[in-house]
């Protein structure tokens, strides 16, 4: 029965390659393959379901396949189902199927049909593996591909600014609920010494014990898992992100912000439940944060004027109290009250264009008793603050953003070729000193690990502030990176190998964006980034190929660094707390700045208007 | 001495006039969406508006060179061009020029440069920090049923309200405590903010356009709903002196938060020198090359379809001594097809066109309705009013757009139990789509066999000012002037269908723009109810023969509604129909259904998704099917491709195929030797056809700065608009669902009556006179006294010959179907390839 897990994958990955190839003329059969990977899946998943109750809902674990494997470290694919799994699967297959029927008919004649199919179903690949994921690396690069592809999918309409602008803000939430997830990922690679399945988390007995001696450590890594579940399902204080994120066409946000995308942070708490069921601490703020979203997300959702802002803000309101079920342990209910409200948000999602004609035409019958201003000042307050998204975009930029700005903007000021010569003497500096490990001081080594991943994390900051050019900025990623393996390199004796496979993969990537910005600088003479050039207009090509660089650099799983980052971070131990935040930092940054370059320099508004263009304010 | 720059009320009305004027989405009325520089002929027009506000106004040079190479613009129609603006002399300059130059297409705006200066001067984007508040704030204001619990209202207007939110709360709209003081210092005035903000008077002015058009969407709504608080049913207290007021008050917030008090005006820095708003614009020879190659793009249709109606052309009518029929159509386009199939299948029919409304105009209010809508063209103010009473359709609810499902306890409810109803309503709708209550429903804008008061019976019968019904009196005028302009005055056939049109549409915020723009942008069925009615009435028939319109006793009007989407048509009061009548009126109905098969099959070869080629009653049903799919953005095609405009008996056009593009208005000009008809008949041409087809032309021109954009990602707001994103800016225009198939040409309006009759019609009115002194719209004249065809340019008529001669003969409907290519992409190229040029039928 195990061995049929791995079929829920193969089918959306066949089905996405398979789209990958098609010409993007070809609308019928590109829609075709949609709706045939989402039907097969669904008529497989019924066959396996089956199959499944005549064994008694038995819960399936297997240890699929290792990539790769070293003394500290099993990186393994792992398939894991139980009910939730199969809760999840099967609301996430209906949505697909119908979602791809319905766009075959709405997307058609859209620029970029081929661009959209492809993506949603690249989604159903991340979905799918998020949902039957028996590690965390394997749920991992589901939730990676969840997020490359809300990115793309917000940023659809990549020739207007507010969509590529809000692609960013969302990916910027995405992306720092991924970093607690690296860090939750690491911290139980060091409470177990070992990378653990969920099947061994469920095995009671062995996270009891652990528990009772790492009582903090455990405490920590289920706030990391609580961090992370709440920016992936918009808890208060991370909710305006949703809004921000109805960007694409509504099929595309139905499936991503009304429905599923949205309940991945409902799936990881159900998933690790077993681990933070005795924590205490964990549930009052599972719980806490349920209640105070479910809370303000209603006066909200109240006070939106917008069709879309408003499904929004009430399908918050629904999953903050699906967060509170959880945390009391009503789980059943939580599955129950997930797939409802994922079928309801979708659907109104779908059918937003028709709230005009029929509230409209319900006004015109019953005339609404408006709302007088009352002297309450609390009323008042609250409904302003509602009206105002109780300012969390703003709140977001000034704490999380801003102080990285600031940094950034400093190391711009500081950043003359003397600094730079510095720099490469202290890198080389570095590497003498890697190779000569055993002859130096272990202080000096610790600190220069220290001031290496500072480096690392100014180097990329100094990129994700660059104003001037965008090769630039692309050198100090590079840069970053290389500094980021020396300093993970310093104090451990890190294979030869698994050193050249990250760094064949820097390389790699490098070269490959530096070509697609060389030749983007030959044809454009400005590649400057303090404005939105929308190359990709005129140059696609080269777009794509520097997307793909980006992606490979950001350690997408389709590049060998994404198991390189993995590995590296195992070889940070469980003391040097200091190493971990500033490397998770820097990767946090790595992914935003890359982005960055790429939507300034191939997206928004094409900077030469002799076709027509949109307003900035659309 | 002191001299005053800026003159406040001076500056918000020139900032209205050129603001975008789209009412709320609920009434649709087409316009020029150009109207603020009708005043100039059209090519200056354009082009100005062009370089003051970066819209595009005519198509890419390359797009014009393939559509040349294409075939599209007829060389010899180019030649013509070029000589008739360029000289004989010059022609093989000018043609080189037009296939070979090579020119920068750059476009600069001047709109927008020196706001921009903030961020040049202080790295901050003021858009991106107020907007997304502004916005919201305004939205809530405006909100029109969204909202589980709304704006808490007073009717002392946007910026009161503000205030009075403000000084009850503990919250704050701004941060700075200096702004805050003047949010509630009463006497501020614009000038004083702006003094601040700007500091030199002479650019306040300046400032305010750059402000307000880096919003046009929301700066347009407002000022609309200033001008026309009526074009909402729940009245908000609002105007563009407000709207800039707080706009100014956030614009100093977000200065004050990020930079302290420590910012001098923008005015105030040295700025280099940039073009003043509304300076002259020089032509530029790329603009002469567009104008040449817009004008021969324009002309190489009209003058196929000119050459082709001169060949068919006779001053005499057909004998049709007994018609088995009569219909009047609205002179909508999308009716062109139909009354064509509808000649065909019933050799015996006569077909008239005349506006949708059928001249009578008045405010309608259905049943339990608690407001009035107006079914006339928008520039008209009726007095009356209809009532419907006796209503025998239930108004539907569909619980998944309720309220409830918003709130937290509702929405629990919902999650847990509607949650697998919506599922289910998703599956029946994507395979089994039919009519719901959240549907726009053509036929369900009156209940078909609901009491009208349409007959007046006494002085009192009076609500807010509208009188109820029309006295037999007004009855008959209305009667009388409508048959008259039509041509309609003997011979009259047993049936006289009156047959008004509406569109049924799912999941489409644009409805209104596909239903009857002589009604408001709303279904004509109460229009074509009432006027049958006034027709049928034996007192109104009596003062009608003493005026010389003798309609025999066995003649009967009937009321009826054509979907113009779902191919479907409905009758009115047929329970009032004599027996014998109702038997002829079956036969009649099986043509009309006969024709409607026929018109799907015609519309389907334009939809990707039906088989033009299966069994036509598969078609009908697949057409009827896609205007009740939510799935499906392209219900109908709307006014796209429209290009004409004929005023004429129908037997002018009755043997030649026009693909849908032309507005047909019945009009015979034996009937006024005098043109005292021809005023009434001419009068809303341009209003009504040039303003539908200018705002296709924008929209399809510049889909993105003057159209709405691709559908597909639109949010409601408020219920008044649509825009991208939570925080974008309204879109008015059409969405680029809409303009996809339509030929950017402007329209050609052809009257068949003596030139000098014309004249002197349209120079009766100096609005009516702009649109064809500045060439909004071609005219052209078909006089009968010597069957020649004269155009109308600079103020005279001049005489015109067409280069081409009788159309191709098309064999049989069938035919047409298969000859149109399939577009491939939205470009102009591709996408309007569909359209067929003109053909003779036999």
């Amino acid at each position: 029965m195990e061995q049929f897990l791995q079929y829920f994958i193969y089918i959306p990955l066949a089905g996405f390659l398979i789209s990958v190839v098609q010409n993007k003329k070809h609308e019928k059969t590109l829609s075709a393959i949609a709706i045939a990977t989402a039907g097969f899946q669904l008529v497989y998943l019924v066959w396996f379901l089956y199959q499944w109750f005549l064994i008694d809902f038995k819960i399936l674990d297997i240890k699929q396949f290792t990539i790769l494997k070293t003394p500290q470290f099993d990186f393994y694919v792992d398939f894991y189902f139980d009910i939730t799994a199969a809760v999840f699967l099967t609301v996430g297959t209906i949505l697909k199927f119908l979602v791809s029927v319905f766009s075959k008919f709405y997307i058609h004649r859209e620029e970029g049909f081929k661009r959209y199919f492809n993506n949603i179903q690249l989604f159903f690949f991340g979905y799918t593996l998020v949902v039957v994921a028996g590690n965390f690396e394997t749920l991992f690069v589901g939730w990676e591909l969840v997020g490359i592809t809300s990115f793309l999918l917000i940023s659809f309409y990549r020739d207007r600014y507010l969509p590529v602008k809000n692609a960013m803000k969302v990916v910027s939430m995405y992306r720092l609920g991924d970093i607690f997830l690296i860090l939750a990922m690491w911290l139980c690679h060091h409470l177990w010494h070992a990378n653990i399945s969920f099947f061994q988390m469920h095995e009671t007995k062995e996270y009891l014990v652990v528990n009772e001696h790492h009582i903090v450590l455990a405490t920590f890594i289920g706030c990391m898992i609580f961090l992370s579940a709440s920016i992936k399902s918009a808890m208060f204080p991370f909710s305006s992100w949703v809004s921000r994120a109805m960007e694409g066409p509504s099929s595309s946000s139905a499936i991503f912000y009304g429905s599923l995308s949205i309940n991945l942070g409902v799936f990881l708490l159900l998933r690790t439940y077993p681990f933070w069921e005795h924590l205490n601490v964990v549930r009052v703020l599972i719980a806490l944060s349920g209640i105070l979203t479910s809370l303000i997300c209603n006066s909200i959702a109240k006070a939106q004027p917008t069709a879309k802002t408003q499904i929004a803000y009430s399908s918050i309101t629904q999953i903050g109290l699906i967060f509170i079920e959880i945390a009391l342990g009503f789980h059943t209910l939580a599955l129950i009250h997930f797939a409802g409200n994922a079928f309801l948000r979708a659907y109104q999602i779908l059918v937003s264009p028709s709230v005009l004609s029929y509230l409209i035409h319900h006004q015109l019958f019953k005339a609404p008793v408006l709302k007088k201003i009352v002297s309450n000042k609390w009323v008042n307050s609250l409904y302003i603050l509602s009206i105002k998204e109780f300012d969390m975009d703003i709140t977001h930029y000034r704490y999380l953003w801003k102080p990285f700005k600031l940094i950034g903007t400093f190391t711009t000021k500081i950043d003359t070729p003397f600094v730079r010569v510095i720099f490469w003497l202290l890198f080389i500096l570095g590497i003498y000193v890697d190779i000569n490990e055993e002859s130096m001081n272990e202080v000096l080594i610790d600190s220069l690990v220290s001031i290496f991943s500072i480096l690392s994390l100014l180097l990329i900051l100094r990129s994700f502030t660059e104003r001037a050019s965008g090769k630039k900025a692309w050198n100090r990623v590079v840069a970053s990176h290389l500094f980021i393996i020396l300093s993970i390199s310093l104090d451990n004796h890190i294979p030869i190998k698994y050193l050249l496979m990250y760094s064949g993969g820097i390389f790699f990537f490098g070269l490959l964006g530096y070509y697609a910005l060389y030749r983007l600088s030959k044809l454009e003479d400005d590649i400057s980034l303090d404005q939105y050039h929308g190359n990709g207009y005129e140059h696609p090509k080269i777009a794509i190929m520097f997307l793909i660089a980006c992606l490979g650099l950001i350690g997408f799983p389709i590049s060998p660094l994404y198991i390189g980052i993995d590995l590296m971070l195992t070889y940070i131990e469980s003391h040097q707390y200091f190493l971990i935040v500033v490397i998770a930092l820097s990767l946090l940054f790595i992914e935003l700045s890359l982005l960055r370059i790429y939507i300034r320099l191939f997206c928004g508004q094409h900077k030469k208007a002799y076709h027509p263009i949109a307003f900035k304010s659309s | 001495m002191k001299i005053d720059f800026f003159k406040e009320d001076h500056v918000l009305e020139e900032l209205k006039h050129y603001l975008p004027s789209q009412t709320p989405l609920k009434d649709f009325i087409h316009h020029n969406s150009l109207h603020a520089f009708q005043d100039q002929t059209f090519f200056d027009g354009i082009f100005n508006a062009s370089a003051i506000f970066g819209y595009h106004v005519t198509l890419e040079l390359n797009e014009y060179r393939n559509l040349f190479k294409q075939g599209r613009i007829n060389k010899q129609i180019l030649e013509k061009t070029i000589i008739e603006y360029k000289g004989n002399a010059n022609i093989q300059e000018w043609t080189d020029k037009l296939l070979t130059g090579t020119y920068d297409e750059h476009k600069e705006a001047r709109i927008g440069i020196f706001r921009a200066y903030w961020k040049k001067c202080y790295n901050i984007d003021l858009n991106n920090k107020v907007q997304p508040l502004l916005f919201r704030v305004l939205c809530a204001y405006l909100d029109q049923g969204i909202a589980v619990s709304n704006f808490p209202v007073s009717e002392k207007g946007f910026l009161a309200t503000l205030r009075l939110m403000e000084k009850n709360s503990f919250t704050s709209f701004f941060k700075s405590t200096r702004v805050k003081e003047l949010f509630f210092n009463e006497a501020i005035q614009l000038k004083d903010l702006l003094s601040l903000l700007v500091g030199k008077e002479e650019l306040f002015e300046r400032y305010l356009f750059d402000q307000q058009f880096s919003h046009r969407g929301w700066s347009g709504m407002v000022a609309t709903l200033e001008t026309r608080p009526d074009s909402l049913f729940e009245r908000r207290a609002i105007n563009l002196r407000d709207l800039i007021h707080f706009e100014l008050l956030l614009e100093m917030d977000a200065l004050d938060r990020q930079f302290g008090q420590k910012w001098e005006p923008l005015g105030e820095r040295s700025l280099p020198a940039f073009e003043e708003i509304f300076s002259e614009v020089k032509r530029s020879e790329l603009q002469e090359v567009l104008m040449l190659f817009q004008d021969a793009f324009e002309w190489s249709y009209y003058d196929e379809v000119l050459g082709a109606l001169l060949a068919e052309y006779k001053t005499a009518n057909d004998e049709r001594p007994n018609p088995s029929f009569q219909a009047v159509f609205c002179i909508d386009e999308r009716e062109c097809s139909l009354r064509r199939h509808l000649e065909s299948t019933d050799k015996h029919c006569e077909t008239f066109g005349a506006p949708g409304f059928f001249g009578v105009e008045f405010f309608f209010q259905p049943e339990n309705g608690q407001f009035y809508e107006k079914l006339c063209p928008a520039p008209v103010t009726p007095g009356y009013l209809i009532k419907e009473t006796n209503k025998k359709e239930k108004r539907k609810h569909d619980l998944l757009y309720e309220k409830h499902a918003h709130t937290l306890l509702g929405g629990l409810v919902y999650s847990l139990l509607a949650g697998w109803f919506s599922l289910v309503q998703l599956v029946l709708n994507l395979f089994r789509p039919k009519m719901s209550p959240a549907i726009s429903d053509a036929f369900a804008h009156m209940g078909p066999a609901s009491v009208l008061s349409i007959e007046n019976t006494g002085a009192d019968q009076r609500e807010n000012g509208l009188q109820i019904g029309f006295t037999i009196e007004e009855m008959a005028q209305r009667v009388e002037a409508q048959l008259r302009n039509i041509g309609l005055i003997k011979n009259f056939a047993p049936l006289v269908y009156m047959v008004a049109h509406g569109s049924s549409s799912a999941n489409n915020p644009h409805h209104g723009a596909h239903d009857c723009g002589a009604c408001s942008g709303r279904p004509g069925s109460v229009n074509a109810k009432v006027f049958a009615f006034m027709a049928n009435h034996k007192s109104v028939r009596e003062i009608l023969a003493t005026k010389g319109i003798d309609i025999p006793e066995s003649s009967f009007f009937v009321g009826a509604l054509h979907d113009t989407a779902a191919d479907e048509i409905g009758f009115f009061g047929l329970e009032s129909l004599p027996e014998s009548l109702l038997l002829q009126h079956k036969q009649n109905h099986i043509h009309f259904e006969e024709a409607l098969d026929l018109n799907a099959q015609e519309r389907s070869r334009r939809f990707a998704s039906i088989d033009s080629k299966a069994p036509i009653k598969k078609i009908r049903n697949e057409i009827r099917k896609r205007s009740v799919s939510l799935f499906e953005p392209r219900p109908e095609l709307g006014h796209g491709s429209n290009a004409m405009c004929i005023i004429g008996r129908r037997d002018i056009s009755k043997n030649l195929f026009l693909d849908r593009r032309a507005f047909l208005n019945s009009y015979d000009y034996a009937t006024d030797p005098t043109g005292q008809l021809l005023t009434n008949v001419i009068r809303p041409i341009g209003p009504v056809c040039g303003g539908i087809n200018l705002e296709y032309y924008f929209s399809r021109i510049d889909n993105h700065k003057l159209g709405a954009g691709t559908k597909l990602p639109h949010n409601v707001m408020g219920l008044i608009g649509v825009s991208n994103s939570s925080d974008g800016d309204l879109r008015p225009g059409l969405p680029v669902q809409m303009i996809e198939v339509h030929d950017p040409v402007r329209l050609l309006v052809i009257v068949e009556q003596d030139p000098a009759i014309v004249l002197q019609t349209i120079q009766t009115s100096a609005d009516m006179y702009q649109w064809y002194i500045n060439e909004w719209v071609h005219l052209m004249v078909l006089n009968p006294a010597d069957n020649h065809l004269y155009r109308f340019l600079k103020g005279a008529f001049t005489r015109f010959n067409p280069l081409s001669g009788k159309a191709p003969l098309l064999g049989n409907a069938d035919e047409l179907i298969h000859l149109g290519k399939e577009m491939q992409s939205f470009t102009i190229e591709d996408a309007t390839q569909e359209n067929l040029p003109v053909y003779a039928l036999k």
